[in-house]
Parts: structure tokens; C-alpha cells; sequence
């Protein structure tokens, strides 16, 4: 700030104090020509107004408050530049950038600044800095017999990934069920927390309605999609699921000449299996056809620089016991 | 009373003129120290490192936003609480508000703080959820915005807002080598203002863009500076 506000701020905060000090005096003292306690000569309706004293109580709080406010200006930061005896302050406000942000807080402490926000973030890391950094030495598999550690990633589960997953974790329509034990991108410990860390991105399940000749191509192919599941196969027109299967010669390259998807190939590629009885956008014929016609695009946000590693670890363990109780 | 003539406070409780003088001086003080001095404060007038203008889908995303009211049960402003960092992100600084005409602080939360909601869910998790938020949140009290799937948004004033937002933010723009201020948006954004909306596929399967995906794209851009 510059020195002018700083002044201007000052002179008018202190001025203030001074002026209601000036103004209680004023007020203390008799002027209105009566002695105290006489009539004032005037009435309404029989009732009178004397010329009474403010009350010694009230005028005696209101010097308090007044003298309370010089001492709370002269140890906290409130007259411009001055940065009060305690050198306290909420929070890092003038900074531009994370980096700034981080600077700011070993800039403070070693100017000897009580930060309220520093303070209550280190008194954090310290109390529970141990806890996560002694479940990051443990893979996800190991975390995930840890009642405690399960404890703290059901909360930061609910917190942060019931709004998509629910919170029951068994998703919704789009949204993947976390507890069947059925993975686009892998269940081991490990895969489950890159896909936290770094998202996913639905590699294409492009709109393939063009491609497959329009409306009639779209059904051909669903209809095969759906001979593939051994449940369905009896329901589904034969002699159209005949023609699509001449056509899915394009959905192999992802989805496997089989239908059983990528990670049957040991590639992580989120191309789903379509011959179980797991739909992430539904599985009725309707659903089928719209998904190819229309294409799919699910994303999975990265949470590594909201959460932090060590977190994410945590919730890993949670997500992962979902799908492995033992 | 008015037969007392030694009574000083009587000039003045009975002259309405000088009494609203009086209390408008002793009004203004608070103002004159605590808002005044920010007009002129680096902190409060130099946009923090990233911080990008709004595209125009953008821009027109916030305008619904203001439209439909969303900042009175969202606020867009994290405290520096380690409660509230702990879920909303890093706490908001006033150099991400500068080009916020108005800002969208907000004062109350009904729903949650939205100061960084961008990138934590997916677009499609957006959609789902304006469109019907018992979809994906069954305890959700969030009303139903369904219109915003099926009106166009239109660009026909990006162009305009464009321009406006330049004047608006003259001196509080990012600066250039030589220390002159860099416009928020150039000649070239202003004249191009429309192609984003032909190029940009709807969310919804529609040919055009509704007023959804333009207001997906501003929410998820919020807290975008300070990542």
C-alpha cells in the first residue's frame, strides 16, 4: 500500500476513535440550560422528559470500547502499513501464483509473521502428516486390510468421488460401479490408483453411425453386440445380427474379435467387455444402438493436484477393498 | 422545548437538513477506510499469473449463471479456513476476481463453494446433474434446470461483451515487456467471437449448442488461475 492510504487509513480509523471520545465528553457535560433532573418544559399526553444524565454504566462501556480499540489497533493490523505488535495475519492474500502461495508461507516465518491459515495448516501436518505418510510406504493391496486407513478413504471417498460413483460406490448410468469387481482400465492396487491420479479419458467410442451406413448399420451391429452375451443371444434377430458381425470387424481393433474388450489383451485401453452383463450407459437394445450411432466419452478428472499423493493412496486401499473383501 | 434557547441539541435534532448531513459523514467513514484505499491496491488490481479472459461459450455460460441466480446458494469463494481448503482447494485471492464484473462471491451456501469446480467432475457428470441432480446425487436439493438442455445459447452479443470486458478492465489487465497493458481480449478474438459456438459439439446430441454446454463450459473454468 501506498504511503498516502496508509495515512489516509490511519488518520481516519484513529480520527473516528478520537471523535467519539470528544463526542461521549460533549455529551457527559449539562447544556441544555435545566438543571439536572428538572422537567425539560415540554410534554405529550401528561408525560414528561427530564433532563437526566447519560447513564454512568453505559457512558462508562462506551470509554472502554473506545480505550479496547486503540489496544486491539496496536497489536493487530488495522492502521494501513503498521503491521501490529503480534505481527499477525489470516492468510497469504497478495500472491499471484501456487508458487507464490508456497513462498509466502516460509517468507512469513522467517519474518517472524504469525500467519492464523500457516498456523493451522502445520498444526494439521503435524498431527496427521505421520498417519498418511506411513500408509504411502504401503502398496494398495497391503493398505486395503488397514481398518484404519479404510476408515479415512471411505470419508475422502464420500467427500470427493460419491458425486459421480455414489455413495455407495456402485455408480450410475455413465458412471462406473466401483464395487463389481469389473475394470475398464485394471483392478490391481496399482491401476486403480493411476486412474485416480491421472483421470481417464474414454480412449474414442466415436459416433460410429456415419461410418456403418446410417440408422440401419447402427442396428446390425447392436444386434450383434447383443448375440454376443449368451443370455440375450436367443432374443436377438439372427439374420441382423448376421450383417453386423460382417461389420464389427472395426469395433474388434478395441473391443477384441471376441467383444470381451481390451484388458482381456493385457492393454488398458477402457474398451468394455460386451459380452458380460455390465452396461455403463445400459444395456437395453435402445441403449445399445445409441451408444454406437452417438459415440461415448466418459472422463475420469485427475485428482493428483487436489487431493496429493498421499491421499489418493489412501483412497485407493478404500476403492479397492470394495471389489476384494476378503 | 423550542422556549429553552440555551439548548444546543435542539438546532440539530430539529434541522432535518443538517441531520441527514451529519449521518451520511459519519456513514461514509467506514467505506472511505475499508473500500476506498482497494481502488489503488496492487493486490487488488493485478490479475494473479493465469489468469485467462472467458472464452465467449464461456462468457455466455456465466451470464446464465447470473441469470438463473446459481450465486445465491453457491458461493465462489473459499475462506482461508483449513476446513474449507481441505475441500474446496487452495482459499481464493483477490487477484482472481479482477476482471469479475460483477464478482460472484455470493454470500451464502446452500449448495457448495464453486470458487474451483472446474476439472474435479466431467462434463458428462455436469450434464446429468443440471439436467436432473437426483440423477447422480439422490440426496441432492438442487432444483432442476431441464430448459438449459433445450434452449440455444446465442452469440449474436459475445462481440459486444467482449468489448465491454476490455473497457471494463483497462488498467487491471496483464502487462506486456514494455509495461503497457494487454487488452483481454484482441481485435482478432473479438472478430472470431462466434466460431467456438460452430465448432464445439453439443453435449446434448443437438446440431447447435444449448444454453447447458455453455454453462459446463464456464464451470469448468472456474479456479482455473490458481491450480
Amino acid at each position: 500500500m501506498s504511503s498516502f492510504w496508509s495515512i489516509w487509513i490511519s488518520v481516519l480509523t484513529l480520527g473516528t476513535l478520537v471523535g467519539c471520545w470528544l463526542l461521549l465528553r460533549m455529551c457527559l457535560k449539562n447544556f441544555a440550560g435545566v438543571a439536572e433532573g428538572e422537567p425539560m418544559d415540554h410534554e405529550f399526553d401528561g408525560i414528561q422528559e427530564l433532563n437526566n444524565p447519560l447513564p454512568k454504566w453505559w457512558s462508562t462501556f462506551f470509554l472502554v470500547t473506545i480505550i479496547w480499540g486503540f489496544g486491539y489497533l496496536a497489536l493487530y493490523p488495522g492502521l494501513g502499513n503498521f503491521e501490529g505488535l503480534l505481527k499477525w495475519k489470516s492468510s497469504n492474500q497478495g500472491i499471484t501464483s501456487i508458487a507464490e502461495s508456497e513462498a509466502s508461507v516460509t517468507a512469513a516465518k522467517e519474518a517472524g509473521m504469525l500467519v492464523q491459515y500457516d498456523r493451522e495448516i502445520s498444526q494439521a501436518s503435524e498431527k496427521y502428516g505421520p498417519i498418511f505418510a506411513a500408509f504411502a510406504k504401503q502398496d494398495v493391496e497391503t493398505l486395503s486390510t488397514n481398518e484404519d486407513a479404510l476408515k479415512i478413504g471411505q470419508r475422502l471417498f464420500l467427500q470427493n468421488c460419491s458425486q459421480c460413483h455414489g455413495s455407495d460406490a456402485k455408480g450410475t448410468t455413465g458412471f462406473p460401479n466401483l464395487t463389481d469387481n469389473d475394470w475398464l482400465y485394471g483392478g490391481d492396487g496399482a491401476a486403480i490408483e493411476t486412474s485416480i491420479l491421472d483421470g481417464r479419458k474414454a480412449n474414442g467410442m466415436i459416433a460410429w453411425e456415419t461410418m456403418l451406413g446410417g440408422d440401419e448399420g447402427v442396428k446390425e451391429v447392436a444386434a450383434y453386440v447383443l448375440s454376443l452375451n449368451p443370455d440375450r443371444a436367443a432374443k436377438v434377430d439372427s439374420a441382423l445380427a448376421a450383417k453386423g458381425e460382417a461389420k464389427f470387424a472395426m469395433c474388434a481393433a478395441c473391443h477384441g474379435a471376441d467383444g470381451t474388450g481390451s484388458t482381456a489383451m493385457g492393454i488398458p485401453l477402457g474398451a468394455p467387455n460386451l459380452t458380460d452383463n455390465v452396461w455403463l450407459y445400459g444395456g437395453s437394445e435402445r441403449r445399445v444402438q445409441e451408444s454406437i450411432a452417438n459415440g461415448r466419452a466418459g472422463v475420469m478428472p485427475a485428482w493428483k493436484h487436489i487431493l496429493g499423493e498421499d491421499k489418493v493412496r489412501v483412497i485407493s486401499a478404500y476403492v479397492y477393498s470394495l471389489s476384494n473383501q476378503k | 422545548m423550542s422556549n429553552n434557547k440555551q439548548n444546543k441539541h435542539e438546532k440539530f435534532e430539529k434541522h432535518v437538513g443538517w441531520f441527514a448531513i451529519a449521518t451520511l459523514a459519519a456513514m461514509s467513514i467506514g467505506g472511505l477506510v475499508e473500500i476506498t484505499p482497494l481502488f489503488f491496491q496492487k493486490a487488488t488490481t493485478t490479475p494473479v499469473d493465469n489468469l485467462r479472459p472467458y472464452t465467449a461459450l464461456e462468457m455466455e455460460g456465466r451470464d446464465i449463471y447470473i441469470r438463473e441466480g446459481c450465486n445465491n446458494c453457491h458461493s465462489q469463494m473459499i475462506r482461508p479456513l483449513r476446513a474449507e481448503t481441505e475441500r474446496y482447494g487452495h482459499y481464493s485471492v483477490a487477484g482472481e476476481s479482477v476482471w469479475e464484473h460483477p464478482h460472484l462471491w455470493g454470500s451464502k451456501r446452500t449448495g457448495p463453494d464453486l470458487a474451483r469446480v472446474g476439472g474435479r467432475y466431467s462434463d458428462d457428470w455436469h450434464y446429468a446433474h443440471l439436467i436432473d441432480p437426483r440423477s447422480v446425487v439422490p440426496e441432492s436439493n438442487m432444483p432442476s434446470y431441464s430448459w438449459l438442455g433445450d434452449t440455444p445459447v446465442s452469440n449474436e452479443l459475445s462481440a459486444r461483451k467482449m468489448e465491454l470486458f476490455n473497457g471494463l478492465t483497462k488498467n487491471r489487465s496483464h502487462k506486456d515487456a514494455e509495461g503497457n497493458n494487454i487488452p483481454l481480449y484482441s481485435a482478432d478474438d473479438i472478430a472470431n467471437a462466434g466460431k467456438e459456438f460452430a465448432t464445439t459439439k453439443s453435449i446434448t446430441g443437438k446440431d447447435s449448442l444449448q444454453e447447458v454446454d455453455a454453462l459446463i463450459a464456464y464451470l469448468q473454468s472456474l479456479g482455473h488461475a490458481l491450480k
